[in-house]
């Protein structure tokens, strides 16, 4: 076993308090509330009406583009309401509402595939479409999209995320702890797909039990690679560089150099989706920070952000935010109505407290060393300041992967991603 | 509840700007404390001096144009400091405040404040004052009396200045005595065991870069012992290191982050075209000290080297 890594990157303190905390099923909710746009691309149309009774596992909303993926209900019950609700990206979205009812019923179209050892290589495809997988790691991108490279890009090569990188989550160690076996099938069935030379399950260092629980389990053709610890280890890019050596060309994707990435938790949904003939209703989210009690949650989609909370004992006295995802790439949510989604990693209460001014910067570089692009930070950020547009892919704004690593370490507290995040609009729209 | 919304990332490491810049001037008290111990009380009277300039200077400005003060960051107090530690202990105190003045204002205010200034603020002071009063800037001396409250002062010409033209200095100031400060020279520059250890201290803790005071030191030695192992009445690599004042520009104002590269590579660069530079300076132009000069010159050539060291991104082609 090697252990590897990628230029730049930062250490902020694990704080993994989850790790050892078995993973829990949440109690049903009282009432869902489905967005209809979970995943990265075209848009999806609801499939049911307000008054519609639906089991748990009813598709309720799917879209007819490539890149989209349906989703389904979470529970037993019957649809309140479609409107305006919550989104924990992109603040509001349409959702569907679900009232649960007391006895729970599996939508009776639900069907493992037959033989799943030796289905065919289409039949897995559309069935993880059909399912509704995307990425689990919070990109949310179609998983049947990326195990769709075009003829012209063979793949050799499989690379499993188990970095998981961000401080606080401990959902994919768990999942890895407790699953190994599902999540190896779940790998089988991509490497089919994808029929690459290699498999690499890439894991941190600071995960030994998950570590020695999949080395038992490994098959033919798959290796365990242990990643240093330090973020953003589970970055694509990055992991690619750590294991392979290889750069993702500016401006591409790992498949454009014959590779696929894949996060453990995607595995696990991918091997449900085949084995069960389940839809991805539900995710295991890390609930973590200042809860009273820090817990690892099985949790169906849809379900308000309260209830988790509430079941880990509430906030603590003096909590003022509460994050979706890790502390350094989640978002912040306005409200505790905000539900779950296929890209919930992990719920992050936080005590903030009055935040710093930004000074000016005083081009220490700090933001350089780290940055795990080798693109100049602070740069950029005086290049959006100034309002300097056409210096923009001059620096290679669009190469920025937006990870904060520069923000974590200015010591003048200049909001560089947000700067970054700006520029990328703009140039955006200058393109149009 | 209320709950505030902010971009990505929500942690932060624990350094802040105050502490970058009260860092660098602690890691300067072992030789400041030295200087005014061996110089007496003028020396004492001088960083007072030039301190309160600086930071005066900068309260004005900020209010002139309506800016918020930002006196608390503590970058005005480090160029006051950084200004007394490179002047004579009994330059007249009015020549200090100007000098303060002309740090803060011309060295920094007229680029557009902290982080915007091209030459180092403390040395673009000194460099006025050079210019303006030579001989007062060259004028050094050891305390007249044992009392450490006496005004009065000997002068003597420094190491460096009296290896010129021919030199004669690796015999007259012996390596002990270079290393503890027992010697004419700037106020702060002396004490070459307490900069050693302070500008360790800045590169363990990781406020200042290794890269340009090593490029630098490794500069400066080569050249320098081409020199003295090749010809003859050159000074020893080790007084060129100790004598002047290369070790405070080395470790404390080419690391200055605002005035020197962003890159690693343009680090790299920078030290080593400011080793060169004060060899040759030294040994051939017509000053006995370069630090000043190689890095106010370097400073210049900062935003050409980081455009030309600009590194290539992830998967980038040239
Ligand atoms: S870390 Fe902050 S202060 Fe330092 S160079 Fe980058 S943006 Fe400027
Ligand atoms: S510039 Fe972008 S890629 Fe580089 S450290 Fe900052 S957020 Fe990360």
């Amino acid at each position: 076993m090697k252990k590897l890594s990628f230029p730049g990157g930062v250490h902020p303190a694990e704080a993994k308090l989850t790790a050892s905390a078995p993973i829990e099923n949440l109690p049903l909710p009282e009432k869902v509330v489905i967005p209809l746009q979970q995943h990265i691309g075209a848009p999806n149309n609801p499939t049911v009406k307000k008054g519609d009774e639906v089991f748990t596992g009813t598709l309720i909303g799917k879209g007819d583009a490539f890149v989209s993926s349906p989703v389904f209900s979470s529970v037993t019950g019957k649809v309140v309401e479609i409107g305006n609700f919550f989104h924990p990206v992109t603040g509001k979205g349409i959702a569907v509402a679900i009232e649960r009812k007391e006895e729970e019923v599996l939508d009776p179209a639900i069907k493992p595939v037959e033989d799943p050892e030796n289905a065919e290589k289409e039949v897995l495809l559309e069935t993880i479409r059909a399912k509704g997988i995307v990425g689990m790691g919070g990109a949310t991108f179609p998983t049947h999209v990326k195990l769709s490279p075009p003829p012209s890009k063979p793949i050799d090569t499989l690379i499993i995320n188990g970095a998981e990188c961000e401080p606080y989550l401990t959902c994919d160690d768990r999942l890895m702890i407790e699953s190994g076996q599902e999540i190896i099938k779940g790998v089988k069935i991509i490497q089919k797909i994808l029929n690459p030379e290699k498999t690499f399950i890439a894991i941190e260092e600071n995960k030994p039990e998950a570590i020695s629980s999949l080395q038992k389990l490994l098959e033919e053709n798959m290796e365990i690679v242990v990643v240093k610890t330090k973020y953003p280890q589970g970055g694509e890019k990055q992991l690619i560089k750590a294991i392979l050596k290889r750069d993702v060309p500016s401006g591409g994707l790992p498949l454009d150099i014959g590779i696929v990435v894949q996060n453990v938790g995607t595995c696990f949904a991918i091997y449900e989706a085949v084995y069960r003939g389940k839809p991805l209703y539900e995710r295991v989210v890390t609930v973590t920070g200042e809860v009273n009690n820090p817990r690892n949650l099985r949790v169906r989609l849809g379900t308000p952000v309260s209830c988790l909370v509430e079941f880990c004992g509430g906030l603590k006295e003096g909590v003022n935010q509460v994050i979706f995802g890790g502390p350094m790439m989640g978002i912040a949510q306005i409200s505790l109505d905000t539900p779950i989604i296929k890209g919930t990693s992990g719920v992050l209460a936080l005590k903030r407290k009055e935040f710093p001014p930004e000074y000016p910067c005083i081009r220490c570089a700090r933001c350089v060393d780290v940055c795990p692009t080798s693109i100049l930070p602070t740069q950029l950020a005086k290049i959006v300041k100034f309002e300097k547009w056409d210096l923009l892919e001059e620096y290679h704004l669009m190469d920025c992967i937006e990870c904060g690593c520069c923000v974590y370490v200015c010591p003048s507290n200049i909001p560089i991603v947000q700067y970054i995040k700006a520029g990328k609009d703009k140039l955006r729209r200058m393109k149009k | 509840m209320k709950l505030v919304v902010t971009t990505s990332p929500h942690i932060r490491s624990s350094l802040s700007l105050q502490k970058v810049m009260y860092t660098v001037i602690l890691c300067l008290l072992p030789a400041l404390f030295w200087g005014i111990y061996y110089f007496h009380i003028r020396a004492l009277f001088l960083l007072i001096t030039c301190s309160i300039s600086t930071v005066v200077t900068e309260i004005i400005f900020k209010k002139v144009r309506k800016k918020p003060v930002s006196i608390g960051d503590g970058s005005a107090l480090l160029t006051g400091v950084l200004l007394a530690m490179v002047l004579p202990p009994y330059l007249p105190l009015w020549m200090a405040a100007l000098g303060g003045f002309v740090a803060i204002s011309l060295g920094k205010e007229v680029f557009g404040g902290l982080g915007y200034n091209i030459f180092n603020p403390a040395l673009l002071g000194r460099a006025f004052l050079m210019a303006a009063f030579p001989v007062q800037l060259t004028t050094w001396g050891i305390p007249a009396r044992a009392s450490w409250t006496s005004l009065d002062a000997i002068t003597r010409a420094t190491p460096l200045a009296t290896t010129l033209p021919k030199f004669s200095g690796n015999g007259l100031y012996p390596l002990q005595k270079l290393l503890f400060g027992l010697h004419p020279g700037s106020m702060g520059e002396v004490f070459s065991i307490g900069l050693i250890v302070g500008g360790l201290i800045l590169i363990a803790l990781r406020i200042a870069d290794f890269r340009i005071p090593l490029a630098a030191f490794l500069t400066l030695v080569i050249l320098s012992s081409i020199f003295y192992f090749t010809g003859e009445n050159y000074p020893s690599p080790s007084f060129h290191l100790l004598a002047g004042g290369f070790l405070l520009g080395a470790l404390f104002m080419a690391t200055d982050p605002v005035t020197t590269p962003y890159t690693k590579k343009g680090r790299w660069v920078f030290g080593m075209g400011m080793g060169a530079l004060i060899v040759f300076i030294r040994l051939f132009g017509g000053y006995p000290e370069g630090v000043m000069y190689s890095i106010l010159i370097m400073n210049a050539f900062t935003p050409l080297i980081n455009r030309l060291t600009r590194p290539l991104p992830l998967g980038g082609k040239k």
